[in-house]
């Protein structure tokens, strides 16, 4: 028996704040390669404190919905779910090369074995590219667009930072999108002068972020001139400087994510079949037969 | 009761069945069957499957009881709604025929028997007991729960799964002791499972002291909350998040291992093991507000304006503001009257009576 615990932030204020971890969780469930997937939040309930405690496997495998390895993948999260054998080297990670550690939690007695944030999984890289082409409702959008990636900058998290250049450096590699830029909410580049930064005429912007909520929603489009006032929305695209804005909101809304968290549990060891082709296959922009980015076989 | 039964029966008899009163074994001079109603002994199979046909109850209580990979939780759980440790089988199966009811926080879960001794399971807001279900929403998928949960019947956000302000207006039916115990679990996370490991004297709780000093980060300012001075300021927290009127759970965390609280943890089904992620949110708020010395502000009041702010203090903490009358203005919390009162004792800049908040100033 193997269970899936998708562990997320979760959000006192925010309604919205667990959808996509819910959502994921129901697309992994309905690829029927885990006895129980379960979710499990910082803020919401059940709590990582009390998630293990509910699942009856021996054998879980627990996958933070995080964007970067830092606080809250290596210090609150093992400390919650009681990974006392836990420690900072635990990863062997150079702040994006997390796979997965296996612990045990003191409190059950279960095996966990504790993966890597979803965010620097190298799929996350599809996630993102899948996202463009969401938002463009073009699978084949590429040529002639450039493309932003964007998160916090290194105050809060110096690995948060190293995830974005990471995978914007891997989808510029892949010679799809004219151009490729990481961009930063709080340094340089910045996301308020998005069109300074590209050439092309359509750019597409995709916050690296688990949810949505004040950032995604309210901070970024306002700040990129989207909209005065988030609250009367934007268009998509958006014409910004002269430039065709499309603004996709958080990537961890994008149905592929859950893709990327099989591909975790896999890694650590979790029969998961032909899942991840499922997954992939089903999570497709509709109408298409290609894949996203270069790394998907099908 | 049906075939299966009964071969499963006659099948267990050889290791002996011993379920909420009926005893069966095999013994050396054939099946002894036994039931609080009587004993039969030295039975070959045939008239041992002629006594276990005139028992059906007990037979098809069995078995349903004994389903191999029913978690150790569950089973405790749908028993202890059915009553099964308190009640004669007889007597259950009666109660049964009629619906036997349950309440689980604001749940109502009604169990009932489907063919042969199976149990079907439904679930509502208790509120909802007495309405025709065809007024209800009806869902059969327990993962539905999670947007229920998610909103009150005003709309707001619930941040709390075991608020008392469970959304009414739907029902689960036709669930089989998995999917209720799911349901469950979805409206109030892991209150069943603790609730379990409590009546087995495991639970493991933690308390304030412990909690707090745990905690790093932005909430790491909480442990200079606790001065050794006593634990008055952890009462009022108590008093303010974990009363039954706030939340469902009965509080079994203490200030720590040797010190309880003066405030009384409450009458809930089940029991909470530790502070919470929103009380642990708030006392970090608390901590920074508590920081602060108290200043001697001199205020004019009438005696009414002083109760007036008393009944809106009252109202707010109450969640009552909202439902005070809109001409009722022999309410203090009535608007027309708080604005009233701001009117003619607030100055441009929003003070009471003018009077400086830093008095040092
Ligand atoms: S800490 Fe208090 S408010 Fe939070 S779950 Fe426990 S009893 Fe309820």
């Amino acid at each position: 028996m193997q269970s899936l615990v998708i562990v997320a932030h979760g959000s006192h204020l925010n309604p919205d704040a667990s959808t996509p971890t819910y959502e994921h969780a129901d697309t992994i469930r309905d690829a029927g390669v885990f006895d129980e997937v379960r979710t499990a939040f910082w803020k919401e309930e059940p709590s990582f404190r009390e998630a293990l405690r509910t699942v009856q496997a021996e054998e879980v495998y627990v996958v933070p919905l995080f964007i970067s390895e830092g606080y809250f993948t290596e210090q609150v999260i093992p400390r919650e779910l009681r990974l006392e054998e836990w420690d900072d080297d635990a990863w062997e990670s150079d702040g994006t090369s997390a796979t997965h550690a296996t612990l045990e939690a003191t409190d059950v007695g279960k095996t966990v074995h504790y993966c890597g944030p979803v965010g620097t999984h190298d799929a996350m890289s599809d996630v993102i590219v899948r996202r463009a082409e969401t938002v463009t409702d073009d699978p084949g959008v590429g040529e002639g667009v450039g493309l932003a990636v964007v998160g916090h900058g290194t105050e809060r998290n110096e690995n948060s930072a190293k995830a974005i250049e990471y995978h914007a450096d891997r989808i510029a590699e892949r010679d799809r999108f004219d151009e490729v830029k990481a961009l930063f909410m709080d340094e340089d580049p910045e996301v308020d002068d998005v069109t300074d930064f590209f050439d092309s005429d359509d750019i597409v912007v995709v916050p690296l972020f688990v949810a949505d909520g004040y950032h995604t929603q309210e901070d970024i489009p306002e700040d990129m001139g989207l909209t005065d006032d988030y609250r009367t929305g934007w268009e998509t695209p958006a014409a910004v400087d002269g430039h065709d804005v499309w603004y996709a909101g958080a990537v961890g809304t994008e149905p592929l994510m859950a893709d990327v968290v099989l591909e975790r549990a896999a890694e650590a060891g979790a029969d998961v079949g032909d899942a991840v082709e499922a997954v992939r296959r089903r999570t497709r922009v509709a109408g298409t037969d290609t894949e996203a980015g270069t790394g998907a076989g099908d | 009761m049906n075939d299966r039964q009964v071969d499963a029966l006659v099948a267990a008899a050889g290791d002996g069945v011993d379920c909420d009163g009926l005893r069966v074994a095999e013994t050396p001079d054939g099946y002894r069957f036994e039931t609080p109603g009587g004993a039969a002994e030295g039975l070959d199979e045939p008239a041992l499957r002629d006594v276990a046909a005139e028992n059906p109850w007990f037979v098809s209580n069995w078995y349903y009881w004994r389903e191999l990979d029913r978690p150790a939780v569950e089973t405790a759980f749908l028993r202890w709604l059915e009553g099964a440790d308190d009640r004669s089988v007889p007597d259950r199966y009666e109660a049964l025929a009629e619906g036997i009811e349950a309440s689980w926080g604001e749940l109502a879960v009604e169990v009932t028997l489907g063919d042969d001794g199976h149990r079907t399971y439904a679930v509502r807001h208790a509120d909802d007991a007495d309405r025709p279900v065809e007024e209800l929403a009806v869902h059969t998928d327990p993962l539905d729960a999670r947007e229920l949960v998610k909103y009150d019947d005003r709309g707001r956000y619930r941040p709390l799964k075991t608020a008392p302000t469970l959304q009414t207006g739907w029902a689960f039916v036709d669930l089989d002791g998995r999917s209720l115990v799911r349901a469950v679990d979805v409206v109030y996370p892991a209150t069943v499972t603790n609730w379990h490991l409590e009546r087995q004297g495991e639970l493991d709780v933690s308390h304030w002291r412990e909690t707090m000093e745990r905690q790093t980060g932005i909430y790491g300012v909480i442990r200079t909350w606790d001065r050794g001075e006593g634990y008055e300021h952890v009462n009022w927290v108590a008093e303010a998040c974990c009363d039954d009127s706030q939340c469902l759970k009965r509080r079994e965390w203490e200030y720590d291992d040797d010190t309880d609280l003066d405030v009384d943890g409450g009458d809930g089904a089940f029991p909470c093991r530790e502070p919470c992620s929103l009380v642990v949110a708030a006392a970090r708020q608390w901590t920074k507000l508590e920081g602060e010395q108290p200043q001697t502000y001199e205020f004019e009041l009438t005696p009414s304006e002083k109760e007036q702010i008393e009944d809106i203090i009252d109202a707010v903490a109450d969640g009552e503001a909202g439902e005070i009358r809109e001409a009722d203005v022999y309410e203090g919390a009535n608007r027309y009257r708080a604005r009233f009162l701001r009117a003619k004792r607030f100055d441009g800049d929003g003070r009471l009576d003018g009077v400086s908040t830093d008095q040092s100033r």
